[in-house]
């Protein structure tokens, strides 16, 4: 029984220049403990999807969401707000880009992760303050007992990063949604948060969804992998499958145009083309505007995702005869 | 053949945030070292890597180069001839030959400008090129850079970042220049137009011969894209040489955990085991000695109260570090070091 | 190299005419303009719209409540309230749009030359500022016109004196961020003169908050008009203006409410309108930034 299931998830904007499909009939699910890893570049949607699914869109534009999000066997969709307050943070937590303006400059760091625990669990100031404590030790913050009176003005980057993890996990949640959590971050403190967000894993059995445009973050983290384009999912599968047999040109294409597996002197693969504009989106399979491979069937609609391989699918039409990547 | 910009010592700093106590007790705010003595040679033609994490000094390293921002010490010479005390036209006939590509695409070109109207000022303002050929000037250079013609009279505000950097590289081109400096140019950018854009950059590159510094956190990108790569860490270089040499046997620990870091594109890729513990100083809490001393997996009781020795040259590669400083200096790793850059066997099977 | 997606390109964000520009813009700009946009024409048109000379008097048809021949009714010399009202909004309309036309050039320019020089410029154009803010806005304007004597001409001088601090504020803080942007620099490294950055580069991007200020700030001009004229220190009769006319119905509330409450009407309209816009233009940068 997976986590979380989402199931035909769509999200529409309300804009003076119409109806925009930021998130088109996406599904996806989750098992307890697996690091899933949903991979797309501006404009995929794979942030709207997750705050779509967690009702935490940004209040004000008029949107309209269909689809579920079935979490421990609830729809999470068909929440009320009180329900939803149970479920966040304290069984679903969430981490960002930009630790610095995630975090409340005027609050402590202590008193940040200690917020969820007097919330939700219900401790007594001083028992919430010596968990914070231990959280900022589990995550890594040197010198925890001072660190936990500090503003966070006053950490770095990568600290701020491991604050945010520490107050989303301070509740034992279940599903921890992570975006982008290390794009902002020094190369070397990347790998020391990603490597935090695994051990968490590996101990308290935590499954993350890692929301990144970084194929490469993905390739090294997660068990299974959603590439998701202009709205859509293109492929999905295990991530050793993903990366040996990719089975959609797009995925083929972010691969191959990834520097660090390039030769030098040797022109570097990349895709041709622009992202389209929301409102502006190509019929039928949305990458065919930019797809060496493109056929006239792929102008039409419907694209559905078909089964390229054990837990593999992908929602290209002729997966079959354009075969391996280079 | 001489260097085309040969840099010496090269010194900026700038006045940090002074504290109440300072204030109090009549002291300056203390000097920030963005750029602490560092030394270069480009020669004509080369693209050569700048990298390094936050604080250590790169992009301001790489506006002193262009003088766009003021230098404390040390000597730059472009082309022969001392930058340092240039002014007037002087110091525009180096500008029309040295320009800067920016991280930030959409945040470099003025809003309110189309296309057409931020080339053709540029060509106004140098007087370039007659009013009646401006146009087609215009057109001819947004034609090299990939850029459709229908784009010409967009406003800068509606195009993607990819077009705008493509408008930022055709400005840095349109007086002629053949030195650039590209400042983290694709880091912004989404991942299937970086690739377009360094191609272009090559493209570029070879058509003019072209001189790039081009500066990143990014290695992979440096590895592609570079012959030589310089490592710098809070305001000094630490490593310098090869890229091939100096990404398959590091010598810096700096160099090593950098390498480490870098996530790999494989089946079975796993997080590299670096040995590297907690972050970048800030560059005005510098430590004493070697600057990386605190983090240094391999640190020894010299570097916490000497600075690196000056650096021998050994087949093109220059190390600031301690553990080289013996006549005996080792060239690659020793037994038991942490395991250099692999090159994954795909690569190498496709040449 | 092929060029890369021209359609999909031009389809996104093209260059939108300007009736679609206009179109797109928040509703309540829409609505303050119309507002406004009929005033102004009320304004031009004044000598052709309004039924009656303004300063006729007709002593015999004096303090008639609205009727036929007098939509708005008459005052206590018999003039008509409509005509008047028509009349006063050339005043009114001037006040919002000089009143606010000298500071906003004042204050650009002070905040410009503080937010791109800095350092002692800075200070001493700041501590004017100070100084000129410590003084108590209404009193101060009041002061001067009282002593350069009653009328339109004093009241811009006034304005103009005190009422460019604002302005400066805002382009000066504008200048301080834009002063770092990298279009800036890159015009630096492009041998740009400092003069044709400011005014080519920095300036047009750094007036937008100001632009907006104004609107609002239009609608405290012409309620300060409208009060100094209440207070016998603007315009005179028998000239029609709307607080001048708000004053002189005041004694007669009770019997002929409609002397008062017209212009004053008028005054809330105009006010509402130019706020409107205001808002509405600034949600509309809003979004943009």
């Amino acid at each position: 029984m997976a986590l979380l299931e989402v199931r035909n998830l769509s999200v529409e904007f309300a804009t003076p220049a119409g109806r925009l499909k930021a998130v088109d009939d996406v599904s996806f699910a989750i098992g307890e403990g697996e690091v899933m890893g949903l991979v797309g570049e501006s404009g995929s949607g794979k942030t709207v999807a997750c705050r779509a699914m967690l009702h935490l869109l940004p209040p004000g534009r008029k949107r309209s969401v269909a689809g579920e999000a079935v979490f421990e066997g609830r729809n999470l969709m068909a929440m009320n707000d009180a329900e939803l307050r149970e479920v966040h943070g304290r069984k679903i937590g969430m981490i960002f880009q930009n630790p610095s303006s995630h975090l409340d400059p005027l609050m402590t760091v202590g008193g940040q992760v200690a917020e969820p625990l007097i919330y939700h669990e219900g401790l007594t100031r001083k028992d919430a303050r010596s968990r914070a404590v231990e959280l900022l030790r589990q995550v890594g913050i040197p010198d925890p007992a001072r660190a936990v009176d500090a503003y966070p003005h006053q950490l770095s980057g990568g600290m701020r990063q491991r604050v945010m993890i520490a107050s989303a996990v301070a509740c034992r949640p279940k599903l921890l949604v992570a975006d982008e959590p290390t794009t902002a971050l020094d190369v070397t403190v990347q790998t020391q948060i990603l490597r935090l967000l695994l051990e968490l894993r590996d101990k308290t059995g935590l499954a993350i969804v890692l929301i990144t445009h970084d194929l490469a973050v993905i390739a090294s983290t997660c068990d299974s992998v959603a590439v998701m384009y202009a709205g859509r999912i293109m492929e999905r599968a295990p991530k050793p499958e993903l990366v040996a047999r990719p089975r959609h040109p797009y995925t083929m294409g972010l691969i191959r145009s990834q520097p660090s597996r390039a030769v030098p002197g040797r022109e570097l693969p990349s895709i041709e083309g622009q992202l389209p504009a929301p409102g502006d989106l190509p019929t039928g399979c949305r990458f065919h505007p930019r797809c060496a491979f493109a056929a006239e069937r792929c102008r039409r609609p419907p694209v559905d995702l078909e089964a390229a391989g054990p837990e593999h699918v992908t929602a290209c039409l002729r997966w079959r005869e354009i075969g391996q990547a280079a | 053949m001489t260097a085309l910009l040969e840099v010496r010592d090269l010194k900026v700093r700038y006045r940090g945030r002074g504290g109440l106590g300072d204030w109090l007790r009549r002291r300056p705010p203390p000097w920030v070292h963005a750029v602490n003595g560092v030394d270069l040679d480009i020669e004509p033609g080369e693209i050569v890597g700048l990298v390094g994490e936050s604080g250590c000094g790169k992009s301001s390293l790489g506006r002193a180069l262009l003088r766009l921002t003021p230098t404390s010490g040390g000597s730059l010479r472009f082309g022969g001839q001392d930058l340092m005390g240039l002014e007037g036209e002087a110091l525009m006939r180096f500008r029309r030959r040295a320009q800067m590509v920016f991280q930030d695409p959409l945040a470099s070109l003025n809003p309110r400008r189309t296309v057409s109207e931020t080339l053709s000022e540029v060509l106004r303002v140098h007087r370039l090129c007659p009013e009646p050929q401006i146009r087609v000037r215009v057109l001819e250079l947004m034609d090299r850079v990939g850029l459709a013609a229908s784009l010409a009279d967009r406003s800068s505000r509606s195009l993607s970042g990819g077009q705008c950097q493509r408008v930022g590289i055709a400005r840095a081109l349109a007086m002629g220049a053949d030195f650039i400096v590209a400042d983290e140019p694709v880091s912004a950018l989404d991942v299937s137009i970086q690739a377009q854009i360094l191609n272009l950059l090559v493209r570029l590159q070879r058509e003019r011969n072209l001189t790039i510094l081009f500066i990143s956190h990014d290695l992979g990108v440096i590895r592609y894209l570079c012959r030589r790569v310089v490592v710098m860490y809070l305001g000094c270089v630490v490593e310098e040489g090869p890229v091939e040499a100096v990404f398959a046997r590091p010598q810096h620990p700096y160099t090593q955990s950098l390498i480490d870091a870098i996530p790999r594109m494989a089946p079975d890729a796993r997080l590299g085991a670096s040995a590297l513990t907690g972050e970048p100083p800030s560059p005005q809490a510098r430590p004493a000695g070697c600057a990386f001393h605190p983090r240094c997996p391999r640190v020894m009781p010299q570097c916490r109260t000497g600075e690196p020795p000056p650096p021998r040259t050994t087949d093109g590669r220059r190390v600031w570090c301690h553990l080289y400083a013996e006549p005996v200096a080792p060239e690659g790793p020793r037994a038991g070091d942490p395991p250099a850059y692999q090159q994954s066997t795909i690569e190498m099977a496709s040449d | 190299m092929s060029a890369p997606g021209i359609s999909v390109g031009d389809a996104a964000g093209a260059t939108v005419g300007l009736r679609r520009r206009i179109l797109g813009l928040p509703r309540l700009v829409h609505v303050g303009g119309a507002v406004v946009l009929i005033w102004l024409l009320l304004a031009l048109f004044a000598p052709w719209v309004a039924p009656y000379d303004p300063i006729a008097q007709a002593l015999d048809a004096a303090m008639q409540p609205p009727s036929a021949a007098h939509l708005l009714g008459t005052d206590n010399f018999g003039r008509d309230l409509l005509s008047r009202i028509i009349w006063g909004s050339r005043l009114d309309l001037q006040m919002g749009v000089f009143g606010v036309l000298f500071p906003f050039l004042i204050g650009t320019s002070v905040g410009a030359l503080s937010g791109y020089r800095g350092g002692v410029v800075d200070m001493l154009l700041m501590r004017l500022l100070d100084i000129t803010i410590s003084f108590p806005f209404f009193v101060l304007i009041i002061a001067i016109v009282a002593t350069l004597g009653a009328g339109l001409l004093s009241f811009y001088i006034a304005l103009a004196l005190v009422g460019w601090v604002s302005y400066a504020r805002l382009v000066r803080a504008q200048f301080l961020v834009i002063k770092h942007a990298d279009y800036v620099l890159a015009a630096r490294s492009l041998g740009f003169s400092p003069a044709r950055i400011v005014f080519s580069h920095i300036l047009p991007n750094a007036i937008t908050p100001a632009v907006v200020f104004s609107m609002s700030d239009a609608v405290i001009d012409i309620l300060l008009g409208a009060s100094l004229s209440y207070l016998g220190l603007g315009i005179q009769p028998p000239t029609a203006e709307w607080g001048l006319m708000i004053a002189e119905g005041q004694t007669f509330i009770a019997s002929a409410w409609w002397i008062a409450f017209f212009p004053g009407l008028a005054i809330v309209s105009l006010a509402i309108g130019f706020s409107m816009l205001a808002d509405g233009f600034a949600e509309h940068f809003g979004l943009r930034e």
